[in-house]
């Protein structure tokens, strides 16, 4: 990999001095589970990586009069195991759960699962994010069959996040630190379609740092992640669907449906969700609103099973949070 | 000259006993050490620099800025200007720096202009594509009986196509080495299945004596077939060793060029026709099918279609190799067989779905045609058994309601064995101290553990008292480690020469116990007079009596004359019990039921491991693993652990295997397990899916994709 200076702050300041401009001058390293990988096989070529393991600010959850704080530093495993997630976000917990490997789970961070890249096979083999050769992708006529079934322009690969469905299902906001003082961003509007192979896929800038997640109050909502994985070992999600029902009653008064793996952004199934409004959830309901999530389905030449994958992901989703 | 026939099943003492692996707590505490935790003080790291191009010329190669990055200590080239590379990951050029990242920058500081040619040609599973780029190799019609006739005569006709891609080698250890001169002297460290030959082989390769090559090998983390040669990153390694003065260079390929250029195992695509009458007797065969192995064409055995069922009386068979622009072949695991077995049980499969008549029944009703029908008979029912097929089996698709479906499917497998040439040379010190040198290897399957067992069996002293030498070129020399020839090879040698020199110390002990030494018998630490445990010595008192130079004696097989300690030629059945869920196409292994022949068994348990990992790696081959090529790039896209799919523990189900310990099988002497149970899992897990979910996935493996794509399309031909 190409050498680069190591940089270890202890303040998220002293951190935010520390970035630059592009992406080229600095990278953050949380957990590494990406990073590491990505430089390894120079898709980024950083002159400097910026250590934030060690910004206490950066770490804990903890239940705020709104909702729940989760700083960015949080592992999935510690935001699997922690009370709170699983009795109050239980979508959360499952998704953190739904991280195939102990070892990932132990090292990788919640902001890091937001931020990481994605895995489509021709960006990781240095083809460029949107894989363009010669003005158009080279996704649609290759091998695409882990590919968006929802893609937007030329961005045809998917987002890998596991947790953007359910904190996106359950209304979250990241929090996001930067030199001019923090914004906050709805979670939905911070995973952005790139239109270009050098723009990133989540709305932050080279000189940001995403320090936490903000959860509101999960009382009254029911939810779930379902994921259809092939293996049970270290893999990644086919497709996933996250929702998030709040119950009037035995009625659902308003439902949240989102998909994950199916485009390169996590995808709000608004008509789905809506259809669910003021119904008692059956199987028949579920499936119908499964359908609806899909509807809009646009798949390439290999991947048609992923729109069934995402359509059963959704009527999982419902049904286990209802159970 | 002893009898060195092996003990009688009863009588023996450590033979045939479940003995654990003796290098086990070495391995699993870490203190074991593969070659390539070999690091020697002063080391460098060597790197090759590989072709992103499928197919490309080299115009001109400049190394001049990778040579100046501090702590480059070496560049060479091996693909000059004016070379053709002809697929993804071909070596370009090697260099060794002082560490790893060094190298790797190093690597990419290497300027080549390519020339693209932009006609590479890297999928051939479809057939009229390749034909049409022409890169089509027919290997000529095949017939035998009259299959016309026969498919004319035939009561039912049952046809259906079957693929089953390239996999590539995924040795958790990837092929490499490290390697030191020393003056003219070379020490070598590989990761190879060949250390007794491997030496040579390299110093063919630098054009010096083989004598100057010293190999070591304790532990290899896993070689399947492919780490038989030296290769060209051995000798780019000795070439920037000498130019760095001798320092030691580590090359151990990265994974991406592992997977791409370090083996894989031909592809087989094809279409069956099988002719029968209505009771499920085959009567009629003809196979046209295609694979490939790179840019050599084929490296795939169709002939051996039908497989096992060998003698159906009438058949066509036409194959051809296909050229592409991808890594080449190697063997892997039962070259051929594993695909030959798939592309035959399926086809077999369908006929019995479309007679509906129980397919279990169809294996056995044409046993005949197979090698050994009793073995196979015999097999079918145990396995059959062991999955509880009479109660568990429905007829293909009638599998209730609910979105998981059960079912249960049927492979076979043969293979020869034998065993290879090898030399064992034991030695019995004064001090009683026995030492036993061969120069194989252990590739992790318990060879140092079965050649201990035969050696204490031989001479009635305790595995744990018996020095084991192997993994040097020093030793005595032993054959490769291929073909399942390993255990036959070195327990016969060992048989052999641990006898031999028993014979020898007979001869210094027999007038201290008073009688000819031919009466003599070496029982539980001593030796004694035959039946006579009163009439004794210790082993520690007899070796004694051998007085100052100790006892040295050699034993030999011979491959062309195994003498009866050996054999070759078994048969194996699987039975695969699978879960779909048949909305998302998932498949989960329930159960794997093994049914092996392997004749005398030296350790049941690390036989029984030997089908554990077989297994494995079949539910890999049938759910998850393939080379996938891109052929807009000529890019092998999965060629890292990530998409490369493998199964972890959670993935693999129980497997339960029934190996028959019978005077039957037994006489017949030891037979190599490495390959055997390899071959039937692929076709069982195949035909257990279609008949859980109804139909036929063409190809292999069996992801959510395929099952999903095939429910589909069944949908779409019955509306």
């Amino acid at each position: 990999m190409q050498a680069f200076e190591y940089a270890n702050p202890s303040t998220v300041d002293e951190a935010l001095g520390l970035l630059g401009s592009t992406w080229e001058e600095a990278n953050i390293l949380a957990g590494g589970t990406d990073l590491l990988s990505l430089m390894k096989e120079y898709i980024h070529t950083p002159k400097r990586v910026v250590n934030i393991k060690n910004l206490k600010d950066l770490g804990g959850i903890s239940k705020t009069g709104s909702g729940l704080r989760i700083g960015a530093n949080v592992t999935l495993a510690e935001l699997a195991a922690n009370a709170d997630v699983r009795s109050e976000y239980p979508a959360l917990a499952q998704a953190a759960m739904g991280v195939s490997s102990m070892q990932i789970r132990n090292m990788g961070t919640v902001g890091g699962d937001l931020c990481q890249r994605p895995r489509c096979w021709y960006f990781r083999n240095g083809f460029g994010l949107l894989a363009m050769k010669d003005g158009k992708s080279l996704v649609p006529g290759g091998q695409n069959e882990f590919h968006a079934i929802f893609p937007a322009g030329q961005a045809y690969f998917v987002s890998a996040s596991t947790l953007g469905p359910p904190l996106i299902a359950l209304g979250a906001k990241v929090k996001i630190a930067s030199k001019s003082g923090p914004r906050e961003v709805e979670l939905e509007k911070f995973f952005v379609a790139p239109k270009d192979d050098k723009s990133r896929e989540v709305d932050l800038k080279p000189n940001e740092i995403v320090t936490e997640i903000l959860v509101p109050s999960g009382s009254g909502i029911r939810s779930a992640t379902y994921e259809v994985h092939q293996k049970d070992a270290l893999d990644w999600p086919l497709a996933a669907a996250a929702v998030a029902l709040t119950m009037k009653g035995s009625q659902v008064g308003r439902a949240r449906i989102v998909l994950g793996h199916v485009g390169p952004t996590p995808v709000v199934a608004s008509r789905a969700a809506s259809s669910l409004n003021g119904k008692s959830v059956s199987e028949a309901i579920a499936e119908q609103a499964a359908r609806a999530a899909v509807a809009g389905a646009k798949p390439l030449s290999q991947n048609g099973y992923k729109v069934q994958l995402a359509r059963v992901a959704v009527k999982r989703a419902i049904l286990a949070a209802m159970a | 000259m002893p009898d060195y026939k092996w003990p009688a099943m009863d009588k023996r003492r450590v033979m045939g006993k479940p003995i654990e692996r003796i290098d086990g707590p070495e391995k699993a505490s870490g203190r074991a050490k593969y070659s390539t935790d070999i690091k020697l003080p002063n080391m460098l790291y060597g790197m090759l620099l590989t072709s992103p191009y499928a197919h490309a010329k080299v115009r001109s190669i400049d190394v001049s800025q990778a040579e100046k990055i501090p702590g480059v200590k070496g560049v060479t080239v091996i693909a000059g200007p004016g070379t053709e590379l002809q697929w993804q990951g071909a070596e370009i050029a090697a260099v060794a720096a002082e560490r790893e990242e060094l190298a790797l920058d190093a690597v990419r500081a290497i300027k080549v202009d390519y020339e693209v040619l932009n006609d590479h040609f890297v999928r051939e599973e479809d057939f009229a594509k390749a034909q049409a780029a022409q890169k089509v190799q027919p290997s000529g019609e095949v017939v035998t009986g009259d299959p016309d006739q026969a498919f004319k005569e035939a009561e039912v006709v049952s046809e259906g196509e079957y693929g089953i891609p390239v996999l590539t080698h995924c040795c958790l250890e990837s092929h490499g080495q490290t390697l030191a001169w020393n003056g003219e002297k070379m020490e070598y460290f590989p990761s190879t299945q060949n250390v007794s030959g491997i030496a040579g082989d390299l110093a063919k390769q630098l054009e010096i004596p083989a004598e100057q090559i010293h190999a070591h090998q304790d532990h290899m983390g896993g070689g399947f077939g492919s780490k038989f040669q030296s290769d060209r990153w051995a000798a780019e390694a000795a070439k920037l060793s000498k130019g760095a003065g001798g320092r030691p260079v580590r090359l151990h390929l990265d994974r991406r060029t592992e997977l791409q250029i370090a083996g894989c195992r031909p592809s087989f695509f094809g279409k069956i026709k099988l002719g029968a009458k209505k009771d499920g007797t085959i009567t009629a065969w003809d196979s046209t099918t295609w694979s490939t192995g790179g840019l050599g064409g084929g490296g795939l055995n169709a002939q051996l279609m039908p497989y096992v069922y060998r003698e159906v009386p009438n058949r066509r068979i036409n194959h051809s190799s296909i050229v592409t622009h991808t890594g080449g072949a190697r063997a892997w695991r039962a070259p051929n067989h594993p695909q030959v077995s798939f592309l035959t049980c399926s086809a077999m499969d369908d006929l019995a779905a479309k007679l509906r008549l129980d397919p279990l029944e169809l294996f056995i009703k044409n046993a005949n045609y197979t090698a050994r029908a009793n073995v196979y008979v015999s097999q079918l029912k145990k396995a059959a058994e062991m999955v509880n097929w009479k109660s568990n089996w429905h007829q293909r698709g009638d599998s209730g309601t609910g979105p998981i479906k059960r079912g249960l499917g049927i492979g076979v497998g043969t293979w020869q064995g034998l065993g290879h040439n090898a030399t064992c040379k034991a030695t019995i010190h004064p001090d009683g101290g026995v030492e036993v040198e061969l120069g194989s290897q252990d590739l992790g399957t318990g060879t140092r553990t079965i050649i201990k067992q035969v050696a204490s069996e031989s001479l009635g002293v305790p595995m744990k008292d018996i020095k084991l030498n192997i993994g040097d070129n020093r030793y005595p020399v032993a054959g490769a480690s291929g073909g399942s020839t390993t255990v036959g090879g070195v327990s016969a040698a060992t048989r052999k020469a641990t006898l031999n020199a028993l014979e020898k110390l007979f001869e210094a002990v027999a007038g201290g116990l008073g009688a000819p030494a031919a009466e003599l018998e070496a029982v539980d630490g001593k030796i004694q007079v035959k039946g006579n445990p009163s009439k004794s010595m210790t082993w520690k008192e007899a070796c004694r009596k051998i007085g100052v130079t100790p006892i040295t004696a050699t034993g030999e097989n011979n491959n062309r004359f195994p003498g009866g300690l050996i054999d070759g030629g078994v048969g194996g059945v699987q039975i695969a019990d699978v879960n779909v869920d048949v909305e998302t196409g998932v498949v989960k292994i329930n159960k794997i039921a093994v049914a092996q022949d392997c004749g005398l068994i030296i350790n049941p348990k690390t036989a029984a491991s030997q089908c554990y990992g077989a297994v494995i790696m079949s539910v890999c081959g049938a759910l998850m693993e393939e080379r996938v090529m891109d052929a807009q790039t000529g890019v092998f896209l999965n060629a890292e652990m990530e998409f490369y799919k493998l199964a972890g523990i959670k993935d693999i189900g129980d497997i339960e295997v029934h190996l028959d310990i019978v005077p039957e099988y037994d006489a017949r002497g030891v037979i190599g397990l490495g390959e055997p149970p390899v071959v039937p899992g692929i076709a069982a897990i195949a035909n257990a899916v279609t008949n859980a979910i109804g139909v036929r996935v063409p190809t292999i493996p069996l992801t959510p994709r395929r099952v999903l794509d095939a429910l589909a399309a069944n949908e779409r031909r019955r509306s």
